[in-house]
């Protein structure tokens, strides 16, 4: 039961968020879905590693091409959102010094496919590049279906390998920060963002079909409107992340039963 | 794209009757509406590259714009179009675009399946 569960996973720190420490990392993998997943979710984290000098690789899920927004106004269609998505995401990894992949799966349909198929792609590029951290969106706490469904299949790579060889899980959760808080504890692991923010705002403004409507409200309503200061704050100040123990059954296997 | 004129839509149907086509057809709310501030459910549907042929095709509507098709034994419908492309691979494309510019409905049409899997990048 997913209620019942609450998914609170064993605290490396104790229940103290511990800073995350770019120059303690010898390579970072990001794993995310969509084109702009890394930047909304990562971006900050993954520039503070480029500066410190680590490898990172995003690992990109599908091409966002059933992504609904077009621009603002729509400058794309349907068909060629995947080819706008795809050169976006090169300009935002290049922002943020990051090496890219995609794994070439149907936005929306990860959820369908056999999690052993999708796990051992994760696996191969773990085993390229022997990460000491995988970050990742929270199974269970991704509100769309591909981010359940890709943190579930990044724990299952991760939980294929020896203990000697595992990477950390950082797994990202999605959704208003106060709800959960209560549904997960505190997080374990904060980064803080604020010297590379430009960076992170960068990133974003590079996935231009994606953003620039956010970017324009932001500008619009950033005054008087305290939830879109808030998401800005949030966007800019930290990044914040959930340990996952491999070992254990997802929220998406327990929500299967 | 650009909007919809109804002349230049029933005319490209008008040129698809009959033949053996691939149908894209979309509706979409977007993945994230359970974070809004009426915490709506999602309504998602997509049929990609299902075989079609129409006897008859027609756009109505002053916009946003409907169009019906009928096949040999069953509709395809969709409501809420407002703009069109025929892209470079002869592919009727099209659209109901919000005020944010976002895709809540796509009808399209092709004559050899719409693009999957998997592009070389780099």
């Amino acid at each position: 039961m997913l209620s019942e569960a609450k998914g609170r996973q064993p605290d490396a720190a104790h229940g103290r968020t511990v800073p995350f420490d770019a120059a303690g990392e010898s390579a970072v993998l990001a794993v995310f879905p969509h084109p702009d997943d890394e930047s909304f979710a990562a971006g900050g984290t993954l520039a503070l590693c480029n500066e410190a000098g680590v490898r990172t690789v995003y690992l990109c899920g599908t091409y966002g091409d059933m992504g609904r927004r077009m621009g603002r106004p729509a400058f794309t269609n349907r068909e060629a959102l995947r080819d706008v998505r795809t050169v976006e995401l090169s300009s935002a990894c290049a922002v943020l010094g990051c090496e890219l992949g995609f794994m070439g799966l149907r936005d929306k349909c990860i959820e369908f496919e056999d999690p052993a198929d999708v796990a051992a792609q994760v696996r191969r590029v773990i085993d390229e590049m022997r990460p000491s951290t995988v970050i990742t969106y929270y199974p269970g706490h991704g509100v769309h279906s591909d981010h359940d469904a890709l943190g579930h299949a990044t724990v299952l790579a991760v939980r294929a390998l020896p203990a000697g060889l595992r990477p950390r899980i950082l797994a990202v959760a999605v959704g208003d920060p106060n709800v959960l808080r209560e549904e997960l504890g505190e997080p374990h692991v904060r980064a803080d963002i604020r010297g590379v923010k430009d960076r992170k705002l960068d990133a974003l403004r590079a996935h231009r079909s994606q953003t620039e409507s956010m970017f324009a409200h932001m500008n619009e309503d950033a005054r008087e409107d305290g939830q879109t200061s808030n998401f800005s704050e949030r966007l800019t100040v930290r990044e914040e992340f959930y340990v996952l123990d491999a070992d254990a059954p997802t929220l998406v296997e327990r929500a299967r039963g | 794209m650009r909007p919809i004129d109804r002349d230049s839509i029933q005319a490209e149907l008008d040129d698809r009757l009959g033949q053996e086509l691939y149908l894209h057809l979309e509706t979409t709310t977007g993945s994230y509406t359970k974070l809004g501030p009426e915490k709506k459910n999602p309504v998602i549907a997509f049929v990609r590259n299902a075989r079609i042929s129409y006897a008859r095709g027609t756009v109505t509507g002053t916009g946003p714009y409907r169009v019906g098709l009928k096949l040999g034994e069953g509709w395809v419908y969709a409501d809420g179009l407002t703009d069109y492309e025929v892209n470079e691979r002869g592919e009727l494309l099209l659209a109901g675009l919000d005020c944010e510019g976002q895709l809540t409905m796509a009808l399209q049409l092709s004559q050899t399946p719409f693009r999957e899997g998997q592009t070389d990048v780099e």
